[in-house]
């Protein structure tokens, strides 16, 4: 079935603004940049966190680590799929133990990316602490996660989709709900 | 169906060029986890994998199964010498009661050519060929492509010399196959005792001289000498083998100056190529088993994750 867009959520000037205020609340509660490291899921989550850490380091002056995580290794619906997803690298080039991770994702919906990225995240080291943060959260939930930085939420119904378009990808910043045609 | 669109992997001759490069592509994220301290992903769970092997081997089943246990399967392996194939088994009825007990994927090494086939015709479970008589092996292959693709930066347009026993070598035709698909030019350089006649049809060239054969190659894969084939006079003496085509720092010379030597092991050290080559700066032999069990991954990955085994048992 074809999807069509229904309503723009966010613009490229609500994206930023969005961030911005993640990076704000980020760096209120972990106190500063100390032991801070950005972590950000493909795809779309890497853009976001390359953004947040830009944010941080205009705000603080200081840089923080980033990584990105693919998590295709840990769902868990590679055997109801009927092709498997194409995997790419993860690329974590510090060490994690006893840092404070900011786990960054386009879109939060039953839960299940996030599951699959904590399991991911333990395999490579012990985190003082983990906490996500996503553009769009649109309910839906199916596990006990929630996201502790939010962009926005919005509510949905199940049949419709929430795109996030960045540019680094998509070649436009935007967020749009998409449902499917008549 | 995935992506990868086959069952089974019997040999790279029946591969498309882009199926080869989805599984070197799969295989560059398997690298990253054998990076890791913890060196275990739970893709694969509860799926099991078994090595089925009618001949001697050390890295290949072994690289296997650890390829195996890093994905989180669970692995089985039988020695045909302690086996009910001592009692007089057949091949298919031996894989079917190993796949009647659940086995999910069968690796194979026999001496028969065509023994994999055999069984993917027979079974629901997915057969991998890890070498068959003096036809296949194409997972070796593949770790040479990913090791080559690695260390230049692409394959096509290389200029690769492959030295040594073609005739005996498994790992030689599926090399040729793999190489020639995806753009790089083949060279087989040897006596020609140890050169098929005619093999030129499959699109490479042939040298008896290895002062023209090695000149100006990017790539060198040294091929084992198989000493047991010694006695049926394919060449003089061992000693005049390796004056006339094992690999030293003098015929390295005539390669280009940023050769890559790779060399399939084992190795019969200062036969086939000499101590200071094999561990010196331009050899990649060792690197090569660590793709080996990347590349085995991917393939395992490619081959058992996805939807399709279920459809199988509905």
């Amino acid at each position: 079935m074809e999807m069509q867009e229904k309503a723009q959520i966010l613009d490229a000037e609500g994206i930023r603004r969005a961030l911005t205020r993640i990076a704000h609340e980020i760096l209120e509660r972990s106190k500063g940049t100390r032991q801070l490291v950005l972590i950000g899921i493909r795809r779309r989550g890497v853009p976001l966190a390359q953004r947040i850490a830009g944010i941080i380091r205009e705000i603080e002056g200081t840089s923080v680590p980033l990584g990105v995580l693919d998590i295709t290794l840990y769902r868990d619906d590679l055997s109801k799929l009927a092709y498997n997803p194409v995997i790419r690298k993860t690329d974590v080039p510090f060490s994690l133990n006893d840092k404070k991770v900011i786990l960054v994702d386009d879109v939060i919906f039953t839960g299940r990316t996030v599951r699959a990225a904590l399991d991911a995240l333990m395999d490579l080291g012990r985190p003082q602490l983990v906490q996500l943060a996503v553009l769009v959260d649109r309910g839906h939930r199916e596990l006990p996660i929630r996201p502790d930085f939010v962009g926005k939420n919005v509510p949905t119904s199940h049949r419709e989709v929430i795109a996030v378009q960045m540019l680094e990808i998509d070649g436009k910043d935007q967020v749009v709900i998409m449902e499917p045609g008549e | 169906m995935n992506q990868f669109g086959h069952k089974d992997l019997l040999g790279l001759q029946e591969l498309r060029p882009d199926e080869i490069n989805l599984i070197l592509d799969t295989a560059e994220p398997m690298k990253e986890v054998l990076g890791r301290e913890i060196k275990k992903v739970p893709t694969l769970r509860g799926r099991v994998i078994v090595t089925l092997f009618y001949e001697a081997s050390t890295r290949t089943r072994t690289s296997f199964e650890l390829a195996a246990k890093y994905m989180g399967a669970d692995t089985v392996s039988i020695s045909v010498a302690t086996s009910s194939v001592q009692k007089g088994e057949s091949l298919g009825d031996t894989a079917r009661t190993i796949e009647v007990m659940g086995a999910d994927a069968i690796i194979i090494r026999h001496s028969a050519t065509g023994a994999p086939h055999l069984l993917a015709k027979l079974l629901n479970a997915r057969v991998i060929n890890a070498g068959d008589g003096s036809h296949e092996h194409p997972t070796q292959a593949l770790l040479d492509l990913f090791t080559i693709r690695e260390k230049k930066g692409g394959i096509a347009g290389l200029k690769v010399a492959i030295l040594g026993d073609v005739a005996h070598s498994r790992v030689a035709r599926s090399n040729i196959w793999g190489l020639t698909k995806l753009g790089a030019e083949v060279r087989l350089v040897g006596p020609p005792t140890l050169i098929p006649p005619e093999i030129e049809q499959l699109g490479v060239s042939v040298f008896h001289d290895w002062r023209r054969g090695l000149k100006d190659v990017d790539v060198i894969n040294v091929l084992r000498i198989q000493l047991e084939r010694q006695q049926r006079g394919l060449f003089p003496s061992i000693r005049e083998y390796t004056r006339l085509f094992g690999l030293d720092e003098d015929k390295l010379q005539a390669a280009r100056p940023d050769v890559l030597v790779l060399h399939p092991g084992p190795v019969n050290r200062g036969v086939e190529i000499s101590p200071g080559v094999q561990d010196g700066s331009h050899s990649a032999i060792n690197e090569q088993v660590t793709n080996g069990v990347a590349v085995r991954m991917a393939l395992l990955y490619l081959l058992l994750s996805g939807g399709e085994q279920s459809d199988l048992s509905a």
